[in-house]
């Protein structure tokens, strides 16, 4: 009987040799990561309630602050000190402001057929490189910190074969605010999403990161895309060589839950609406309401990658932003953000009028900056829009693509990016 | 008038009388809770009206923030006595309505509960140890200010008038 | 009668003649700054005293950039007060994300040499450097010189700083400005005018000028002058439009209140220790204290020539690794510069964490707090207590090349150790 990647992952990592959703195994851990939003919680735990407690494997513990940089209290200092501090006394690697935590794990740690835990909801973006990434609480944080494993139930496998090609104007951010939009907030609850079919071979990792970031916010526990050809371009440029990974695939005879089947020609611009990341419209409906918007962001774990800046910068050069709207844009790394000077991209973003910010998860995390105030309303590429996500309470966040955030900046309100397209041949 | 004596040393400067993170606050009344916190976090909420805040020189130098008069007034001091003040401070004060002595030597013969005595009529300081410190008039047109009450109340009269 | 520069700029607005030291004149005033962390007070201040009008939109400059990006949710309030009032007066001149205010305001051809210029900032002292009697003011007066154009200013006293000699290497305009504190002290100048000249002034750049009269306010004085010339005179042409740019001078012979002389080549650097700005020492004396943290920015010293300063010393290597290195240029314009001449890319390479044009941390609300037992070296003009966190955060105020080095030892180094 086969096994999907995901059960194929957790066998080799659990020691056996084959296993069924539902089942609970023990796995090895290949790589631990948490940020400054949590950490100060694990290490109070290792503390104080874990006896003669001594990392099991600092070198693959990674520490990355990158919720509130630069820190705007002294709480947030004090927390990020104590994250600082247990990683040099442990000699853990630590990133102080390199960037968002699953970009910089997937630019220098992850490899195919590993095993990723973090205290963070979006770790499922380890996908994108045909990995196990799934996030878990501060409590399992620290056992897994101090044991190296960590017990898991396997999930049971949504898969989504995609065929065709995106339009001119749509991009993946649409497809996975489609899917979701589609499947709700808790349609792959406790599941693997799998993403697959004839098109994944032609989505760039920037692209996969985009599908698989997104997946926890249909309540997955993972998400994965076969890793191929393209992923190992993508680590013999970025580390050299792709050696020691497993490159697996799902068996033709695995049993998946479900299969979805997307074609990729028939996705639009679409908007997830205040205030879930299921009420999804067409970009061109919201068009018609004349929605005034206040800020936009160009950002996060979920969109901030070279791929949305490029197509930003294509919608924005010669262009100002309109005067009554805020454009903030925050490159996800800082190897991002020096390939954007490399490539003009930044200098066509100040031209427009935009704000241009360091590496970290700022608007979206909106803790920091580009906090929002009452009545006040965002269009962003952040990964959530509950109700004071972005600050007051009292304020409304759109999620979109960098494409339909750029033009809506444009013209100071929510519009249809396909227009614009065409003129700027992207 | 007569008033207790709050005393500070030199150099207090507009950061200490409203640290900036509370700068945003929609009202001065809210900001009130936290002026001087940096220094002596226990003062705002000891002052009683009529208080006389009694300081060392070069007393509200830094920024022009003029949330820091306001807030000596709004709790209810009845003036600021110092060696010496920061222009902008100085301004912002008479713009506020609150009446600022320069009184040199004042400082060392004070202390902190003494009830001293301001003399507007013959410029001079009366304290407890029989100490008598005299100060300059305050030039007629900042007195006339400071008599309607500040500057908003000065124009808020000439503004009626004129329409 | 022989008058200072900034008497001669009273007389040339009131034409009082025999205007002397202590003399009130109320004045015409040419061009005024609003930034965005006093509009809800000074707009709500203009409509309690019953104004309907602002006496000339064309005047008024509207800056955000203490508030930007956004920290908190009471943050952006401020900015749509000051759209609104600018929607409602005519207001054109609003810059919502271009920079720090003082950067802007010359930048943007703003300020003219022989101008008034008020702000309802402390720092509107920097123009000074263009030969403007600038000076800051509280946000009620900023009030009602909306609604008539006109305030009440006393005629004060000068002190001359006259700064001759070449500087020695890794010693900069912000050094001098620092020495100057050391020397007048916190209220050294309070209700006087500085005046800098010399021929370490005049071999300065305009840049460099900016620093020196930024930090005159930090001395207590109302203003910072540096007499205009040629260069000055070029700047001017470059940014502003039109007519009127001349360079007005003290008079040979104008009585000053003292003359403080300042040999350059004896300068070393300096750095202002906690917790006040006149606390100076040379940094020598403190090499080998422990830093957390780098600030290079403000209005002191957010330039083209400090970024440029800052990646020569940076030079290809890596910060520390137990430091972090805020980096904020002082305007859009800059920062874009900065880029074309790859100082940017210098700088997030060696692990610097570059902002957006703003305040950043030097208005000690955001972008970098600190708590007790931190200390940073920072490139702005203030260290009290309480200024950037917690109250026993110490802030050692330096110049971008001490700022620079700094980052890259994890303590307090001259900046001769790298260059």
């Amino acid at each position: 009987m086969g096994m999907t990647i995901t059960e194929k992952i957790l066998a080799r990592a659990s020691g056996n040799g084959t296993i069924r959703p539902g089942q609970i195994i023990e796995a090895g851990i290949d790589w631990l990561m948490t940020n400054d939003a949590t950490t100060h919680v694990s290490v109070d735990l290792f503390h104080n309630r874990v006896k003669r407690g001594r990392v099991f494997c600092p070198e693959k513990t990674v520490f990355i602050i990158d919720h509130n940089v630069p820190s705007e209290s002294t709480n947030t200092t004090r927390v990020q000190n104590i994250m600082r501090s247990f990683a040099r006394e442990h000699g853990c690697p630590l990133h102080d402001g390199d960037g968002v935590c699953h970009q910089l794990m997937v630019e220098n740690y992850v490899s195919p057929g590993q095993v990723v835990i973090a205290a963070d909801s979006h770790t499922p973006t380890m996908g994108a490189l045909g990995a196990f990434g799934a996030g878990v609480g501060s409590t399992d944080f620290t056992a897994a910190m101090v044991t190296g494993r960590i017990w898991l139930m396997v999930p049971h496998t949504l898969r989504f074969d995609l065929t065709g090609r995106f339009k001119k104007g749509v991009y993946a951010r649409d497809l996975i605010l489609t899917i979701i939009g589609d499947i709700g907030s808790d349609g792959a609850v406790y599941k693997a999403m799998e993403f697959g079919g004839p098109a994944a071979a032609g989505l760039t990792i920037d692209d996969r990161m985009v599908l698989c970031n997104m997946a926890a916010e249909a309540g997955a526990k993972n998400s994965i895309i076969e890793p191929d050809q393209t992923v190992k371009a993508y680590l013999e440029g970025r580390r050299g060589s792709a050696a020691e990974d497993a490159y697996l695939q799902s068996d033709p005879d695995c049993t998946y839950e479900h299969v979805y089947s997307y074609n990729l020609g028939d996705i639009e611009p679409v908007v997830a609406q205040p205030h879930f990341v299921h009420n999804r419209t067409a970009a061109t409906e919201l068009k018609q309401r004349n929605i005034r918007i206040d800020q936009g962001f160009i950002g996060s774990c979920s969109n901030g990658r070279i791929e949305e800046l490029r197509t930003a910068a294509a919608l924005l050069q010669g262009r100002k932003i309109h005067p009554g709207t805020k454009l903030l844009i925050t490159p996800a790394s800082r190897a991002v953000q020096l390939e954007a000077l490399r490539e003009g991209l930044v200098e066509i973003f100040m031209e427009a009028g935009a704000m241009v910010l360091n590496p970290n998860c700022s608007v979206c995390w909106g803790a920091c900056q580009g906090v929002l105030g009452p009545g006040e309303t965002m269009i962003s590429t952040g990964t959530r829009n509950f109700k004071g996500r972005a600050g007051s309470p009292d304020s409304s966040v759109y999620l979109a693509s960098a494409a339909t955030v750029a033009v809506s900046c444009l013209e100071g309100r929510i519009t249809d990016p396909r227009a614009y397209v065409q003129e700027a041949l992207i | 008038m007569k008033g207790r004596a709050i005393v500070l040393p030199e150099n207090i400067d507009t950061d200490i009388i409203i640290p900036t993170q509370y700068m945003t606050l929609p009202t001065v009344r809210r900001m009130c809770s936290y002026a001087f916190s940096p220094l002596r976090p226990e003062l705002a909420a000891t002052v009683r009206r009529g208080d006389i805040l009694v300081a060392g020189k070069n007393f509200g130098c830094g920024s022009s923030r003029e949330q820091a008069p306001e807030i000596i007034r709004e709790l209810g001091f009845a003036c600021v006595i110092a060696e010496s003040f920061a222009r902008i401070f100085y301004r912002n004060a008479l713009t506020n309505g609150l009446l600022v002595l320069e009184v040199p030597g004042i400082a060392a013969g004070v202390k902190e509960g003494d009830i001293i005595t301001v003399d507007m009529e013959y410029n001079k300081i009366l304290t407890p140890d029989g100490g008598r410190y005299g100060f300059a008039a305050i030039p007629d047109r900042l007195a006339a200010m400071l008599e309607a009450g500040g500057l908003v109340n000065y124009y808020k009269k000439l503004n009626r008038a004129a329409s | 009668m022989k008058h200072t520069l900034s008497q001669k700029i009273l007389i040339r607005h009131t034409e009082e003649r025999g205007l002397q030291s202590g003399d009130i004149v109320e004045t015409a005033v040419d061009r005024v700054m609003i930034h965005d962390f006093f509009t809800p007070f000074c707009f709500g201040k203009f409509n309690e005293m019953g104004f309907s009008r602002v006496w000339d939109p064309d005047k008024i400059v509207l800056v955000y950039d203490h508030l930007v990006p956004t920290s908190f949710i009471s943050d952006s309030r401020h900015h749509k007060i000051g759209d609104e009032f600018a929607r409602a007066h005519g207001i054109t001149h609003v810059h919502r994300a271009d920079g720090v205010c003082h950067q802007l305001m010359p930048e943007h051809g703003y300020v003219k040499s022989g101008d008034i210029v008020l702000g309802t900032d402390s720092h509107t002292v920097t123009y000074g450097a263009l030969g403007a009697l600038a000076t800051g003011i509280g946000y009620t007066e900023m009030a009602a010189v909306l609604g008539t154009g006109k305030i009440w200013l006393k005629a004060a006293p000068t002190i001359r700083l006259e700064i001759d000699g070449e500087l020695p290497r890794g010693v900069y305009a912000k050094d001098v400005i620092l020495c100057v504190m050391q020397r007048l002290g916190a209220d050294g100048s309070s209700y006087k005018v500085l005046e800098f000249g010399g021929s370490c002034v005049r071999d300065m750049s305009q840049d460099q000028r900016f620093t020196l009269s930024n930090m005159s306010v930090e001395a207590g004085a109302k203003a910072g002058l540096i007499e205009p010339d040629e260069k000055t005179l070029d700047y001017l042409r470059e940014r502003c439009d039109g007519a009127n740019i001349d360079g007005l001078k003290s008079d040979e012979g104008a009585a000053y209140d003292r003359v403080v002389e300042i040999n350059a080549r004896d300068l070393k650097p300096l750095a202002a220790c906690p917790y006040n700005v006149d606390n100076v020492k040379p940094v020598e004396d403190l090499e080998g204290v422990q830093i957390d943290q780098v600030f290079l920015g403000s209005c002191t010293n957010g330039r083209l020539e400090d970024l440029k300063v800052a990646a020569e010393i940076i030079g290809g290597k890596k910060i520390h690794p137990d430091v972090r290195f805020i980096v904020v240029p002082a305007s859009r314009s800059i920062y874009m510069q900065a880029v074309r001449l790859g100082y940017i890319q210098a700088l997030a390479e060696a692990g610097a964490i570059i902002n957006h044009p703003s305040c950043g941390l030097c208005a000690g609300r955001s972008n970098g707090i600190l708590t007790n037992g931190e200390r940073i070296v920072s490139t702005n003009n203030r260290n009290f207590l309480g200024r950037m966190g917690d109250d026993r955060v110490e802030i050692y105020l330096a110049s971008p090349a001490t700022a620079a080095a700094a980052a890259l030892a994890g303590k307090i180094t001259s900046p001769l150790t790298y260059l």
